[in-house]
């Protein structure tokens, strides 16, 4: 009935009073899949997220996690899944190893299973040096590894993480998104991000989502694919003009190509290719055939990050920004 | 079962590890010896046939401690979860509603036995000096604890209502203060219509939560009382059950 489906999401809707946070979204997460959900603050992530977790009840729509009704058979769902809000809240009063003991033994492990499992995730997450301190004292890095063991402690099929490395410095987010990956192969992870190298170097897909609805789904490098039809190669070649340009002509695969002349004898050229074909051998080839001096050769791809800029900034924004351009130019 | 004594742990727990609990079991254990003083005083003066608990709770302190401690124990039980997040990570944890009120009102409940607990102290005191071993009632002594703890599982009961309402530790309070303020004072309403014999002033008269204590503290244990106070706890208990419940309905 699952078919293998960890999360299927299916027309879910929620509503507060007033606004709609999450509107109409359908995604599904296979088994052991790390999916990224991406988008700017408000975007309805948390609130999809803790829907998912089993916190807030659907407005309308099914949710179901390993094939069960989040709503109506929430106890057996929360027992499958390790749930990291935002903010990662702790009681800040307990030491480390009293706080994931208290929490093994609130999701039904028994003291022996809960001894044994603890000392398993303190270890998985580095923090048997610190297990006898007080959450409180801790460094943000820590608490948040707090968080991460408290998930995991239970050894769900599904981890959920609400923003894990925010507020993080950059060796702290790097030793959490290794932590996160190494969660791969046993879990099934559904992360949330409002940064998007982060979903681009841990997630297997990515959901893109901007004022509750789903904007664009798939691998990174689909998502990329669906971009690079604007990709352009850029080549600095010492030729003469003319030549250049006769070869761009005869060449099929080049939509269109600029030529303009750059320092010394070198011309740039900036090629688009047919369907973003990478035409780099190809040029290179050329350039040595007629002997001419190649010293820049490079395709310019647009990255995620363009495409997330593209697809979730408000279209209003982005109209404001092309008055004040004119403004500026007036 | 197991995660219901999990979380009365933590909660009771919590009140050790914070400051709170200290400062509240110091405030009422000045103000027990304070009126300890005061009967002690009053002792001094000549003989009396009344118990020695009558005389306790004859004094306004036992209501001094009782109506502004129990919103003080009760205020962080919910508000508190909910001002820094842990309320998230508690109800997406397989832990039902009911044991989650359940744990957090018996913990309460718990450290406010504790608190009063110096009183049998007081009491020992007074035996001790007095070389007469029949001042103490052991009846009597029995049915005032019993008294004690009614009334304030009543008023704990009420203080998670008012907890489980807001995510405002001293709005917790507050409504508690002023809930429980107003059970309290229905004593003095019910005293304006003594003499009539309808049915505002029989309601009402079941409401003397001043007179039903000194009752227990005389040694009579009033079935009209126990009934009341543990109907009330539950009246509350249950509302509590529904306001965390309906974080689901919305």
């Amino acid at each position: 009935m699952n078919d293998g489906l960890m999360i299927e999401v299916a027309n879910l809707t929620k509503r507060y009073a007033g606004h709609t946070a999450v509107s109409n979204i359908s995604f599904t997460v296979g088994h052991g899949e790390i999916v990224g959900l991406l988008g700017p603050n408000g975007a309805g992530k948390s609130t999809t997220m803790r829907i998912l977790a089993c916190y807030l009840p659907a407005t309308a729509g099914t949710v179901r996690v390993a094939g069960l009704d989040v709503f109506r058979r929430s106890d057996e769902v929360r027992r499958r899944i390790g749930y990291m809000p935002e903010n990662n809240p702790l009681h800040l009063d307990l030491r480390v190893r009293e706080y994931l003991m208290f929490r093994a033994r609130l999701k039904g492990l028994n003291s022996e299973n809960s001894r044994r499992r603890v000392e398993t995730v303190m270890e998985q997450c580095g923090l048997t040096e610190v297990s006898r301190r007080i959450i409180g004292q801790l460094s943000k890095g820590y608490r948040q590894r707090v968080g991460l063991a408290d998930a995991l402690v239970h050894e769900p099929e599904l981890i959920i993480l609400d923003e894990p490395t925010i507020g993080l410095d950059p060796n702290q987010i790097r030793s959490v998104r290794q932590l996160i990956k190494g969660l791969a192969s046993a879990h099934t992870v559904l992360i949330s991000t409002h940064i998007l190298p982060e979903a681009e170097m841990t997630c297997n897909r990515m959901v893109i989502m901007y004022e509750g609805k789903i904007l664009a789904a798939g691998t990174p490098e689909n998502l990329q694919r669906l971009m690079s039809h604007n990709s352009q190669i850029i080549a600095e070649i010492a030729a003469p003009p003319d030549e250049l340009r006769e070869c761009w002509t005869q060449m099929r695969e080049i939509d269109q190509f600029d030529v303009s002349p750059c320092q010394g004898e070198y011309f740039r050229c900036a090629l688009t290719p047919h369907d973003g074909l990478d035409l780099r051998a190809q040029v290179y080839e050329l350039a040595r055939k007629h002997g001419w001096g190649l010293r820049e050769l490079t395709r310019s791809r647009h990255s995620l990050e363009d495409i997330y800029v593209q697809v979730t900034r408000p279209e209003e924004e982005e109209e404001e920004e092309e008055e004040e351009e004119e403004e500026e130019e007036a | 079962m197991r995660t219901y004594w999990t979380l009365t742990r933590r909660e009771l727990g919590a009140y050790f590890l914070s400051l709170t609990g200290y400062i509240i079991i110091a405030a009422a254990l000045f103000l027990m010896g304070y009126s300890f003083v005061v009967i002690l005083d009053k002792l001094q003066h000549g003989r009396t046939s009344i118990p020695v608990t009558e005389l306790f709770y004859n004094t306004e302190f036992f209501w001094l401690i009782l109506l502004p401690t129990t919103p003080l124990i009760t205020m962080r039980l919910f508000a508190q979860e909910k001002f820094s997040g842990t309320f998230e990570t508690l109800m997406t944890t397989p832990v039902k509603d009911l044991e989650v009120v359940l744990a957090k009102f018996t913990a309460a409940l718990m450290f406010y036995t504790v608190m009063w607990l110096p009183l049998v102290g007081c009491m020992l005191v007074v035996r001790h000096y007095a070389n007469d071993a029949s001042i103490l009632d052991a009846g009597v002594v029995g049915s005032t604890f019993l008294g004690v703890l009614l009334l304030g599982a009543t008023f704990v009961a009420l203080g998670c209502f008012a907890s489980s309402l807001t995510r405002n530790q001293a709005v917790a309070a507050m409504i508690s203060l002023v809930l429980g303020m107003s059970l309290f004072l229905l004593a003095f309403l019910a005293d304006r219509f003594a003499d009539g014999a309808n049915w505002q002033a029989q309601v009402l008269a079941c409401f003397t939560l001043f007179d039903q204590m000194h009752d227990f503290a005389r040694g009579v244990v009033d079935t009209r009382a126990v009934v009341l106070y543990t109907s009330l706890s539950l009246f509350f208990l249950f509302l509590t059950l529904r306001v965390v419940e309906s974080r689901r309905w919305k």
